[in-house]
């Protein structure tokens, strides 16, 4: 008898819900607009409306069904967590494989592609350090990012520096920015902090839009020096000093993009080393503490202000770090290349992946880089996949793929924490 | 022989706006001995502590602690961290505040974080493995070990601490405070939700903080409690706050002799008289 009532409910549900999305979809799908002969013609499209309101309808009723019926238990979190650290041992290494691998076997279009999504692991391992670990939400990474990408080609530019001892450069001034920036900043908490950082990393890009004797304003600048092997060039002709010439071999463009590809990837384990390795070190260890509880740290003695400003600054350094790279990949900069959009995907690959996640940053840059590419054929459809498949994430796991922390010193053998035991920092 | 004098608070008042938390209040805590702060709620006693340990900035008056080896500290005038670093004055608080997240053993690990990273260039040099790291670092696992052992929870050492029953985060908490080798420990109400087994442990505990052993120097405790059977129990010295105001000040047998401090606890102490004698 319940069993009936409860069917009759779900049903009742189900019709509300598709009459809300009649409600909706009647004008948006069920009227299309096109050219007529004179003017534009409104062409009715009930079918559409109709196949709309019955998938609503069909998958109300589908989840009420699922959710009436699914075992009693949910899974626990605990086993969930160990689950997934075991998964993760077999996961971590297989990527890094692939990785490494991957230019022996792929092309150079897949090759291409795995620069971008390196480039993205490294920002996202980068901003872990900000927003994961020290737990301050910072919407305006970009900025370290086209700091430095500017350094290096403007030191570039102007006084004729390679690659290699602008990487560095870039590095240690976005750090500076980084400190600069948090000074007056890091007194905000929260949603406040948030704000400012996004204003300043607007301010950055509107500095180089504008600053035109400097940057060269909206057009960018251009010939950007390609990056060295030991001194050696990758030019196409093959002349002396060059890769091709020194090893006898045929120039090839696809050379330079290995090159890249390794570049990058270096880059990326040196962030994913300093991070792992400072998250076992007393600094480290602060900034997790500092997102735990800000104020049980400044009652132990931790100095709250330079355990922040250590933690943007390292991030930001990683940032100017890939945007090095990305200067010398593209060799080609402006500031259209920086804008909120790449701060917002980037602090979306890091808390999809996980806050503090290491693995899951790299699993999550690789699903949202990649897997906007290869959606490349859908066009405009791309990002509402792609927003669909965030909101379907956030619900199953709202704390990211890989949630869960492992402790950074033990005793005996070391456990998962669940994720709800963490706090994810107040700013 | 009386003990020296460790912290002197001197007509420190403390004021929210309107409301006057804290008046013109006196007392002396003294070296190796557990003076304890009581008072009814809302008497200010928390506030007290706050200035202490430089979170609120005391509207007037002034805290000297007087340091071994350091002359004499101005509290008041100290940032919060570094009252917590060079003063030596660790504190717990009200409402347990642990790094839950984190497991026991890095929560002690955190509390040691100045000895372990004297400055930020030596914690950079650290991931180089430089700056002598991996012994300091066995030495806090040390401390921390003795410190488990102290509170009893070395079996839960790998534990997240925010998994751990009530009685035992208010244990870690006090292990932390210790790591941090103060020469002073503020305890905020620390027997608050303890049975009384637990209770008659913490008195054993507080009483071997305060005389030191195993080869930890002893610490000066300043202690908050509600409970007036630990309080009575392991105080030296205890001083009566109401309405921000010392009402009392002495050994525990004088304090509970104070007519003062009698009318404060039951309230309208004089009414109580009158149906008494009407009745
Ligand atoms: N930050 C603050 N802003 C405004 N008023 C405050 C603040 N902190 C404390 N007070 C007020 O000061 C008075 C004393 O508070 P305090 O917390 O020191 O009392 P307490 O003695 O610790 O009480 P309890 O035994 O309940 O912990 C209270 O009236 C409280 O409302
Ligand atoms: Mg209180």
């Amino acid at each position: 008898m319940s069993a009936v009532s409860a069917g009759a409910a779900a049903l009742r549900d189900a019709f509300l819900s598709a009459l809300v999305a009649l409600g909706l979809f009647g004008a948006m799908i069920g009227l299309k607009t096109e050219v007529g002969p004179t003017s534009l013609v409104l062409v009715p499209r009930p079918w559409a409306v109709a196949i709309a309101v019955a998938v609503v309808f069909a998958g109300r009723l589908a989840l009420l069904t699922w959710r009436a019926w699914r075992p009693a238990g949910t899974p626990s979190p605990r086993r969930l967590v160990t689950a997934g650290a075991r998964a993760g041992r077999f996961v971590a290494p297989l990527l890094l494989v692939f990785a490494i691998t991957l230019p022996a076997y792929a092309g150079r279009y897949w090759i291409d592609l795995g620069i971008l999504v390196l480039t993205y692991v490294m920002l996202g391992w980068g901003l872990t350090i900000v927003v994961g670990l020290a737990g301050l939400l910072d919407l305006g990474y970009v900025a370290f990012y086209a700091v430095g990408a500017y350094s290096y080609a403007l030191l570039a530019q102007n006084f004729g520096l390679g690659f290699w001892t602008c990487l560095p450069l870039a590095g240690l001034l976005a750090a500076c920015w980084g400190l600069i920036l948090g000074f007056p900043v890091l007194r905000l908490r929260g949603d406040y902090l948030a704000i400012v950082t996004l204003a300043f990393g607007e301010i950055i890009r509107i500095v180089l839009l504008n600053w035109v004797s400097l940057t060269n304003g909206p057009q960018g600048i251009s010939g950007i020096p390609r990056p060295t092997l030991f001194g050696l060039t990758f030019t196409m002709d093959g002349g002396p000093g060059s890769v091709a010439d020194f090893f006898g071999v045929e120039p090839d463009i696809s050379q330079r993009v290995i090159f890249l590809y390794y570049v990058i990837f270096g880059l990326a384990l040196l962030t994913n080393w300093v991070s792992l390795r400072l998250r076992r070190l007393p600094l480290g260890r602060a900034w997790e503490a500092l997102r735990e509880d800000e104020v049980a740290c400044r009652a132990l003695g931790i100095n709250v202000t330079t355990t922040k400003l250590t933690a943007f600054a390292i991030g930001a350094c990683f940032g100017g770090f890939a945007g090095a790279f990305f200067a010398t990949r593209q060799a080609f900069i402006s500031p259209e290349s920086f804008t909120f959009m790449e701060s917002a995907t980037v602090l979306a690959i890091v808390v999809l992946g996980g806050l503090g996640s290491q693995l899951g940053v790299a699993l999550a840059a690789l699903v949202m880089i990649g897997g906007t590419e290869l959606f490349r054929e859908f066009a405009e459809y791309r990002m509402l996949i792609f927003g669909a498949a965030l909101v379907v994430m956030m619900i199953l796991r709202p704390r990211g793929l890989v949630s869960g922390r492992t402790p950074s010193v033990s005793l005996g053998s070391s456990r998962q924490i669940s994720a709800d035991l963490i706090s994810q920092g107040r700013g | 022989m009386t003990p020296p004098s460790l912290l002197e608070v001197h007509e420190l008042s403390m004021r929210f706006g309107g409301l006057t938390a804290v008046d013109g209040l006196s007392f002396t805590a003294r070296a190796s001995e557990i003076t304890a702060v009581i008072g009814p709620n809302g008497a200010g006693k928390t506030t007290v502590f706050n200035c202490i340990t430089g979170f609120y900035r005391p509207t007037s008056g002034g805290i000297a602690l007087s340091a071994p080896g350091d002359g004499t500290l101005a509290l008041e005038r100290m940032p919060g961290h570094l009252i917590a670093r060079r003063a030596r004055v660790a504190r717990t608080f009200q409402n347990i505040r642990l790094f839950a997240g984190m497991t026991v053993l890095e929560n002690l690990l955190v509390a040691q974080h100045n000895a372990l990273m004297p400055s930020v260039v030596n914690g950079l040099l650290a991931v180089f493995g430089l700056a002598g790291h991996a012994r300091a670092e066995r030495a806090a696992i040390e401390r921390a070990c003795f410190w488990l052992d102290a509170v009893d929870l070395t079996a839960r050492a790998d534990d997240p601490a925010g998994a751990l029953p009530y009685g035992a985060q208010r244990r870690l908490e006090i292990a932390r405070a210790m790591c941090t080798c103060p020469v002073l420990l503020c305890l905020d109400e620390p027997a608050a939700g303890l049975n009384p087994r637990e209770s008659d442990e913490l008195s054993v505990l507080l009483r071997r903080i305060r005389d030191g052993a195993g080869g930890e120097p002893g610490c000066s405790i300043l202690l908050i409690e509600h409970d007036m059977g630990v309080v009575m129990r392991i105080s030296d010295h205890i001083v009566v706050l109401d309405h921000g105001r010392k009402i009392s000040d002495g050994t525990p047998a004088d304090v509970r002799a104070d007519p003062a401090v009698i009318a404060a606890y039951l309230g309208e102490g004089d009414e109580d008289e009158v149906t008494e004698s009407a009745a």
